[in-house]
């Protein structure tokens, strides 16, 4: 009963790092860069949210609604302003812009007087609930499923749906695809390549926000909540960078792992298991679990 | 305008290419000679730090700037260095034996690291450095018999052959004395096969394989020289601060350390300096005009963040070349004066060098 208790709470943690894994694989087959700004990306979702509902007093679902779409412009925005003018210069020069946009929104947030520094709780209806699973009538030996974590798992699987119909049957996910294949092909088939990157970069921090929405009753809120992005590219590397499906099960492989090592391994283990895994993977198999291998050619 | 006539074939690789040179690497030098007796303790201080830095930051330029593989975690390094040398220092080893032994540490773990480069690149390269410093920042932490873990350790002043530098004078001609050593032995390595083949490398792997240049040799051979470097410059950081703590060598560190290449120019052996000038006086600049900024501002503590993060996205942005670059500039400017052209230093509009196979 309690591996499966913590095999779950592992689940709904890996449901975060594949969430987040799934904006940087989104925009490293649009882009072929990576972003090291999608931790940040997140934790401005999540502070978007506190403000719809602390501060503008919007209704719950108004709240997450508008803190999504206007997480999804604020991607939509940084890809023109900062991202397109250095396409196609080394992907260093990306990674230290990116590195650079996760440190300003930091300490951006941290510099808003009396919220920045503070961490806080986001009141959604669903706090503290519990639900119980099986045994007992008086509660013993129950599966205790907490609905914090239950809700994460949902909206993880309900979203894959959807951006997997997305990618499936709509005109513009396949296009997205075309452009990830071979852009300059897909520029002579008339694809507006350079607008569906900046719609990507809209996509990629919507899953962002809605990430951080998640995981933001789970822990708190705060500016340095970003930093779990870093888990993510564990997660990522894992299922092979270039595979949506692939970032999702590399984030549960992750969660999973951590959840377990936090409580047979010894103190300390569980901070660094994400990358002892990766790096074990990286040995094994280079392209992550559902890299394709192929040599380049000259 | 100063044109140099080639005579010979020795000229190319000369270190200094004209008088103009040595006259002002001459004059660089003396001013740092002096400069115990004309800067004030707290601003040699300073210069020490910047001399530190730059050799650490000579170490990643050479890995990121010329074999065109980065790390995201070399503060790794750096804290095996540093570690390496507080324990040693504290048992009673002399100075030199004790560097010797933190640069070696470092060049081993660093060939350990590079491992997986030979299998691995661009972004996968990347996340295997930033697990890896994760990882060993978890070492320093919890292996507490040797490394005092969280509480930190204190190191005693460098000791050689009876002669203790406790001064700071003292410690910083030593500073001196090793940046300058690492700036002529990666001058003098640049210019030399191993040097080219790095270049190569980074240029495009293939054609470099296609050379003949042993890929894997040569990463693992820069990884380990670049790790070398850091575990110096680790060493007398750990010197200078008389205290290492496993939070000084976190994931902080390693980004300080690519800010400081990138800002300084990658791909240039005067960025690592100037870069280092960059990182060591932002602070005191920030400092310094705090006061006179409104409260909100200049009282918040993200503030130092936000300034670095939008000089790294300037620095991209605009002068990829960074502050070395921007000198270049400069002087081109002032050489051919009034024909300097705009755009003399354009960037290319290329194709994006695709790592995709398909």
């Amino acid at each position: 009963m309690q591996l499966l208790q913590l095999v779950i709470s592992g689940i709904a943690q890996g449901c975060i790092y594949g969430l987040i894994a799934l904006g940087f694989v989104l925009i490293y087959k649009a882009t072929e860069t990576v972003s090291f700004a999608q931790g940040e990306l997140m934790m401005l979702g999540a502070f978007g949210g506190l403000a719809c509902m602390t501060l503008l007093g919007f209704p719950f679902w108004l709240a997450i609604l508008s803190s999504i779409a206007g997480m999804a412009l604020f991607g939509v925005l940084l890809e023109r302003l900062v991202i397109r003018p250095i396409l196609g210069q080394p992907a260093f020069s990306i990674v230290m812009l990116t590195i650079g946009v996760g440190y300003t929104a930091r300490g951006l947030i941290t510099m808003i007087p009396g919220i920045g520094t503070e961490t806080h709780t986001l009141p959604v209806p669903y706090k503290d609930m519990i639900w119980k699973v099986g045994g007992e009538a008086s509660g013993q030996g129950a599966l205790i499923l907490n609905v914090e974590q239950m809700v994460v798992i949902g909206s993880t699987a309900v979203l894959c749906l959807i951006l997997f119909a997305l990618f499936k049957y709509s005109k513009l996910g396949i296009a997205m695809q075309a452009a990830s294949q071979n852009q300059l092909a897909a520029y002579y088939m008339g694809i507006p390549v350079k607008r569906l990157n900046g719609l990507v970069w809209g996509l990629a921090a919507a899953v962002a926000a809605i990430a951080g929405l998640l995981l933001a009753p789970i822990t708190f809120v705060h500016a340095n909540m970003g930093f779990i992005g870093l888990k993510a590219f564990p997660a990522a590397v894992v299922g092979g960078f270039g595979s949506l499906p692939g970032a999702i099960v590399g984030g549960l492989i992750i969660g999973i792992v951590e959840s377990l090592a936090g409580f047979y391994a010894p103190d300390g283990i569980k901070d660094i298991a994400a990358y002892v895994v990766v790096l074990i993977v990286l040995m094994v198999k280079p392209n992550g679990l559902f890299g394709e291998k192929l040599r380049k050619k000259v | 305008m100063r044109f140099i006539f080639k005579t010979d074939y020795r000229q190319d690789i000369k270190l200094a290419r004209h008088g103009g040179h040595v006259f002002w690497y001459g004059a660089l030098l003396l001013l740092l000679l002096a400069a115990p007796w004309l800067f004030a303790e707290y601003y040699l201080a300073q210069l020490t730090f910047i001399l530190i830095y730059s050799i650490a930051g000579l170490g990643l330029m050479l890995l990121a700037g010329f074999t065109g593989l980065f790390s995201l975690g070399h503060a790794a390094f750096l804290g095996v260095g540093a570690y390496t040398q507080a324990v040693m220092t504290n048992a009673g080893v002399p100075f030199p034996i004790a560097l010797a032994c933190a640069a070696g540490l470092s060049a081993a773990v660093g060939l350990v690291v590079g491992l997986p480069a030979l299998r691995v690149k661009g972004i996968y390269l990347g996340i295997a450095t930033l697990a890896f410093g994760f990882i060993v920042e978890e070492v320093f932490a919890r292996w507490e018999s040797v490394t005092g873990g969280n509480a930190g350790i204190h190191i005693k002043a460098p000791e050689m052959f009876g002669w203790k530098l406790d001064s700071a004078e003292a410690f910083y001609f030593l500073c001196l004395v090793i940046a300058i050593g690492s700036t002529l032995a990666i001058l003098n390595l640049l210019r030399s096969p191993t040097g080219r083949a790095f270049v190569a490398i980074r240029d495009s792997e293939i054609s470099a394989q296609s050379m003949g240049i042993h890929l894997a040799r040569y990463k693992t051979l820069s990884f380990a020289l670049s790790a070398a470097l850091a575990g110096i410059a680790g060493a007398l950081y750990a010197h200078k601060m008389q205290f290492i703590s496993p939070e000084q060598f976190s994931l902080l560190q390693s980004i300080e350390l690519l800010l400081m290449i990138v800002v300084g120019g990658l791909g240039s052996v005067h960025g690592a300096f100037l870069g280092a000038i960059f990182l060591i006086s932002m602070p005191q600049a920030i400092a310094l005009v705090k006061d006179y900024l409104p409260t909100f501002v200049g009282q918040a503590p993200g503030l130092q963040g936000v300034v670095f993060g939008l000089v790294l996205i300037a620095f991209v942005l605009f002068e990829p070349l960074g502050l070395y670059g921007r000198w270049l500039k400069i002087r081109t400017y002032l050489q051919t004066f009034p024909f300097y052209r705009k755009g003399m230093f354009k960037r290319q509009k290329s194709f994006q060098k695709s790592d995709r196979l398909k």
